[in-house]
């Protein structure tokens, strides 16, 4: 047996856990997933990221068997799954609103899977009791859902989902209904569970910092289509699209004209104000052609005296700053005719006030050729 | 009393006073009529007008004496005519929740499910027998079931039968009409449980690996048992009481208490027995109701 990738998504002709095969779900008139195909590998933990009405939920709903597609096929293990009935699939849900059974104590929610599938009485208890211990509730498991906090009740949730060892953990906004700071909490014990059981997750999430903290890969929807599946590095890097480059963190969209070009760069114009840069790109870019450079906040320098070593420099009026304690988000006026956001971390404690960036400063900003990026749409 | 005053006097006192009317209509409505059978139901029969012995009687010295009988209910309880048809009325009641019970939950649960404007339209169809008199609708099921009506007519056309077979006046058409008269009561408690189910636990259900039929049982059946005992209460207590229904499609070969009691007071007469005979009624049926308000306020304490 040969060693399992930790990236078996890089590999060529790694064998995908679950294929996505042309899938297309319409609700009447309305396409709600249309014509997408994607593999997933064993032991991801994937994330399904998109605003609401863009597809997720539809597609995690057919990966439960809840809604059958229109047209295509899905394959989990090996097997066919497009026609199973949810009650008869090696997968495993997690509901938004958990779904817990209020008639029923956080055991018996538990061992409800187990019952199902007639598992000898003893070892449903043995079973039941792990769980809870997994998820820290040992001393609940006699208490009804209505008397446990929301954070209580997504762990009851995910141990009900997780007791029948399924192949495929689906995960419905799984962190959405809890406040921020168990919601930070609570993405790692996911991430920690996840390594511990071996199970492939797929999380539908809506919040981009969410799917960047938990995916090994995030696929980006909209309008019932991926727009882009990558790592979160990559996608955060490289987004494909203005739309994703925004999605995804924010971005200072500029739109340039490509000129000449050396050694994988290229020398850009902005034709309004006249102003030239340079951007590294591998793409063959022929001259003239009308691109958006994109460029991340956080990869502006920023300064109160004038910079040297960068590739791209021009100056600026801060406009507005927004103090976030570990760093400062400033917005930048410059000849360009448009304000530039610049995101700088606040490294030094400031002593007096001469020091610190203040409204209305004149300020030099500063980027390399490689930071930024060009983007077609 | 000047406006002001007035106008004072209402504002520190609406709260009582909206509280207030209900407990005077109960008080005048129901409690003191109440009173007045309970009084009569333990007076003696007369012939006289009113056709009952007073309940105080002033003697010959001035002292004024009681006169209580308890001689009715004994009478009640000896003539088993009464026993067997306050147990046949219980036993009406019962069948006909039980398919009250059987043909509207499936109802119920279509309505629940259906989209958008099927689902107001069904709804508006069980609600829409309230807008015809009841007594006409009972009127109908007497044109329907009669021998030359047209449940006869319709199989005697199609060859099934060759005479008309006996409907009317029976058993089966007492069922037929409290199933018909009493199934929206079924129907609407039980719609109203079942919107408030959320349909992820039916689908945690199945995800959990629960069939179908295993999924009904074990959630969707205990998570609507608050509706189907009120529907069932809605239907049997004023089922038990039914007068005009056995009277009407049943004429004298079915035996329930309403008819009984109608009996002894206009045929009879004998006001103090069919006083006794609704009082016995009363607390035939008030056990359920007890228990009714007991699972009522069970639930309320869950919700809260």
């Amino acid at each position: 047996m040969t060693q399992e990738s930790a990236y078996p998504w890089r590999e060529e002709g790694a064998t995908p856990f679950i294929s996505i095969r042309n899938i297309t779900k319409r609700f009447g008139n309305f396409t709600a997933v249309d014509d997408i195909s994607l593999d997933i590998y064993k032991g991801e933990l994937f994330g399904l990221l998109g605003g609401s009405g863009c597809g997720k939920t539809t597609l995690l709903r057919m990966l439960a068997g809840f809604e059958s597609p229109t047209s295509g096929s899905i394959i989990i293990d090996g097997a066919d799954m497009t026609q199973v009935p949810p009650y008869e699939r090696p997968v495993n849900m997690m509901f938004q609103s958990y779904a817990l059974f209020p008639h029923m104590s956080v055991e018996k929610n538990i061992a409800y899977g187990l019952k199902r599938d007639g598992v000898a009485r003893d070892e449903v208890k043995e079973r039941v009791a792990d769980m809870l211990a997994m998820v820290e509730l040992s001393d609940f498991g006699k208490r009804k859902p209505r008397q446990l906090s929301g954070g209580q009740r997504q762990r009851v949730a995910l141990a009900r989902a997780l007791v029948k060892r399924p192949k495929v953990l689906l995960l419905d906004e799984p962190l959405a209904a809890l406040d921020k700071r168990l919601r930070e909490q609570t993405q790692f014990e996911l991430m920690n569970i996840q390594d511990r059981t071996g199970v492939t997750f797929v999380v539908v999430t809506h919040d981009q910092e969410e799917a960047m903290t938990l995916s090994t890969r995030i696929a980006v929807m909209d309008a019932g289509r991926f727009m882009q599946i990558g790592e979160p590095a990559e996608i955060y890097e490289n987004p494909a699209t203005k739309y994703i480059a925004n999605f995804i963190g924010s971005a200072n969209l500029l739109p340039v004209t490509i000129g000449g070009k050396s050694n994988a760069v290229y020398e850009v114009l902005h034709e309004p104000s006249q102003t030239g840069f340079t951007v590294s790109s591998d793409k063959a870019l022929k001259s003239g052609e009308e691109f958006t450079l994109a460029l991340r906040p956080e990869k502006i320098l920023i300064d109160k005296s004038p910079l040297t070593d960068y590739e791209n420099q021009i100056t600026g009026i801060v406009r507005e700053i927004a103090y976030l304690g570990k760093l400062s988000t400033y917005r930048v006026e410059t000849p360009l005719g448009i304000t530039l956001e610049v995101t700088a971390p606040n490294q030094v404690r400031p002593k007096g006030t001469g020091h610190r960036i203040e409204w209305d400063d004149e300020v030099y900003l500063g980027w390399n050729a490689d930071s930024a990026i060009l983007l077609k749409d | 009393m000047s406006g002001s005053t007035l106008g004072n006097w209402l504002q520190t006192r609406w709260q009582s006073i909206v509280a207030g009317i209900p407990f005077i209509w109960l008080l005048v409505f129901f409690l003191v009529p109440f009173f007045i059978v309970l009084k009569i139901s333990l007076a003696e029969s007369l012939i006289a007008s009113p056709p009952f012995s007073k309940l105080l009687d002033w003697g010959d010295g001035g002292l004024p004496s009681l006169n209580i009988s308890i001689d009715n209910y004994a009478y009640l309880w000896e003539d088993s005519l009464y026993v067997r048809t306050y147990l046949n009325s219980i036993k009406i009641a019962l069948i006909c929740t039980v398919l009250c019970l059987l043909i509207g939950y499936p109802m119920a649960y279509a309505i629940v499910r259906s989209q958008g404007t099927t689902r107001y339209i069904l709804l508006l169809l069980i609600i829409l027998p309230f807008w015809t008199s009841f007594l006409l609708r009972v009127y109908a099921w007497m044109g329907l079931l009669a021998d030359q009506g047209t449940l006869n007519s319709f199989l005697m056309w199609l060859g099934v039968i060759e005479k008309p077979i006996r409907l009317l006046y029976s058993q089966f058409a007492v069922y037929v009409g409290i199933v018909y008269s009493y199934l929206p009561f079924m129907i609407l408690p039980l719609y109203a449980n079942m919107e408030k189910l959320d349909t992820s636990l039916q689908e945690a259900a199945a995800d959990l690996g629960a069939k179908p039929v295993a999924g009904f049982f074990t959630v969707t059946l205990p998570l609507t048992a608050p509706g189907i005992l009120a529907g069932s209460l809605l239907v049997f207590i004023p089922a038990t009481g039914e007068f005009v229904i056995p009277d009407l499609l049943g004429g004298g070969n079915v035996l329930m208490i309403g008819r009984i009691l109608f009996n002894e007071f206009n045929s009879n007469h004998d006001w103090p027995v069919a006083s006794a005979v609704a009082i016995a009624l009363l607390i035939v049926l008030v056990v359920p109701m007890m228990l009714y308000h007991k699972v009522q306020a069970a639930e309320a304490r869950r919700e809260s």
